[in-house]
């Protein structure tokens, strides 16, 4: 079988054969415990993540100690915030995050509420960012944390990191972002933006996956976080369990490989980004979700009204893509972070999210334009809505028959 | 989640796709679900002699289930009667098509479109229509 186009970097990336490379000494003959301080094996596998730790470190602007390597950037969500929360509740307990989180920030949130946090959810504006105005307004004398992600998965918009922490810190509360799409993909300083903690994840910048980092300050202000993991009291007894020496090399080997190319990488992505987009936003009827100026530059995120978005993707079986419609989850909802941008229940189902990699080539881009073309005119040949579209029906004045 | 051969088979060749003369009074048109909910149905047959229907033909915004279903609709209906036509169960549907659970709404749909459409002829030639059971949603 013919291996789709894969333009769902968002969900996963590849792991780079360079990454790999680093990590394949550390399953066989580095195979050592890091925590084992007395022989050999203990000290090769331990200088293997000290290395990592500082390829983390500088792709993000901190120092070494201040990486707490973790299973994946879900857990270090969960870290920081349910640890901030346990933390300081002694300070209050109001946490201010917003409408269009990740799943993991979002549920942890609830989780906390029913053990008697208060959760602020953000709106966010029509191109996806929150308002300033909003979270100042929101910020009260118990506000502990505030928790915004860097950039959005499904259509990556850059929230104003720099502004959003110093509105935090002008209250006296902890900035936290879930960067896991921006790190390795745009120039992210956890000093320039007045990050606290920073979750992010390897396996969506070319490393393996089940393994990433939390940031956590160490001065000014030092952060802690009440541990979530109990056990051996590894990372400074923040996250206890025996590291993930392979993953933990590989995620360093990632962080250098983003750090030395991504700003050409950034350049050369936009561009394909820029050229698939335009391209298919002068077919009629298509509309690009969120921010186009303050955005990643690898995604992009198209509705093709009058089609539906899981049986686009099904015409477009030659790409792998992901889409914001309903069919593709049991809920029979459409993605809340389209919706919350004020799109349309029919717009949000008939969206597709295109995620550019490293791999990703210009003849790829090319095919991938050509097959969505022939997929949504092939649909809206099928598609009642579509003709009475073009019959000059208002298709808002029907009484839709809801199930 | 993989879709059965059939359901692939009616996506990639869809039967009957089209538009009959909803004005005409040989014409029953049924158009059932929502935009908002990612699914819409029209679905319309033509009535002919001894209440045979002698054409089908379908328009689906939905997903691959959604249209397959359509598309079998429309080739299960030609040549039936309308008393044979109302007989057509969403069960049936999900059975030739192997639709998985979270697809049967697909073939609900279908049915629905079915019963709508042979009422919109029943009631344009002057009978009454029938009652439809609301058991699914």
């Amino acid at each position: 079988m013919k291996q789709p186009i894969y333009l769902d970097n968002n969900a996963t990336t590849p792991l780079d054969p360079r990454v790999l490379e680093a990590m394949l000494p550390y399953f066989t003959e580095k195979f050592g415990n890091a925590a084992s301080r007395n022989h050999a094996f203990g000290w090769v596998a331990e200088e293997g993540v000290d290395y990592a730790r500082e390829q983390v470190a500088k792709l993000i602007g901190c120092t070494e100690k201040e990486v707490i390597f973790t299973s994946g950037a879900t857990e270090a969500d969960n870290l920081a915030i349910k640890g901030v929360f346990e933390m300081y509740k002694d300070k209050g307990n109001h946490i201010i995050t917003a409408v269009t989180e990740h799943k993991a920030v979002l549920d942890t949130c609830k989780h906390l509420e029913k053990n008697g946090a208060r959760v602020t959810y953000l709106g966010v504006k029509e191109d996806g960012l929150i308002d300033l105005a909003e979270l100042e307004a929101a910020m009260t004398p118990e506000t502990i944390l505030v928790s915004i992600m860097y950039g959005n998965n499904e259509i990556g918009v850059i929230q104003p990191v720099k502004e959003i922490s110093a509105i935090a810190h002008k209250h006296g509360a902890l900035f936290m972002t879930d960067a896991t799409q921006a790190v390795g993909k745009i120039p992210v300083d956890v000093n320039a933006d007045g990050i606290d903690l920073m979750a992010f994840s390897a396996h969506k910048m070319y490393g393996p996956k089940g393994v990433g980092a939390l940031y956590v300050r160490r001065k000014n202000p030092r952060v802690k976080v009440t541990s979530q993991m109990d056990g051996g009291g590894h990372e400074r007894g923040m996250r206890s369990g025996t590291l993930n020496v392979p993953g933990i090399v590989g995620l360093g080997k990632a962080c250098e490989l983003c750090r030395l190319e991504m700003e050409s990488e950034a350049i050369r992505l936009s561009g394909l980004r820029d050229k698939l987009e335009s391209t298919l936003n002068q077919m009629e009827e298509s509309y690009v979700n969120g921010n186009t100026q303050h955005r990643l530059p690898h995604v992009a995120n198209i509705s093709f009204k009058y089609v539906e978005g899981e049986g686009l993707m099904m015409a477009m079986s030659d790409l792998a893509v992901s889409s914001g419609s309903a069919c593709t989850s049991a809920s029979l909802e459409p993605s809340y972070v389209l919706k919350s941008l004020g799109l349309s229940d029919d717009l949000a189902h008939s969206s597709i999210r295109y995620g550019l990699g490293r791999f990703t080539t210009e003849e790829e881009i090319d095919q991938a334009i050509a097959v969505t073309q022939k997929a949504v005119n092939h649909l809206r040949e099928l598609s009642p809505l579509w003709e009475m579209f073009k019959e000059g029906i208002d298709l808002s004045k029907i009484e839709w028959a809801e199930h | 989640m993989a879709y059965s051969e059939k359901v692939i088979d009616h996506y990639n060749n869809p039967r009957n796709v089209g538009t009959l003369n909803k004005d005409s009074k040989f014409v029953g048109t049924g158009l059932v679900g929502a935009p908002e909910c990612g699914d819409v149905m029209r679905l319309q047959i033509e009535v002919g002699e001894d209440n045979v229907i002698t054409d089908a033909k379908f328009k689906t915004f939905g997903c691959g289930s959604a249209i397959a279903s359509s598309s079998l609709a429309t080739e299960w209906l030609k040549g039936k009667t309308i008393d044979e036509a109302l007989s057509i169960d969403n069960m049936d549907i999900v059975e030739e098509l192997a639709l998985p659970p979270v697809k049967i709404h697909c073939s609900v749909l279908a049915e629905d479109a079915i019963k709508s459409a042979i009422n919109d002829y029943r009631v344009k030639n002057g009978l009454e229509a029938i009652v439809l059971e609301k058991s699914h949603h």
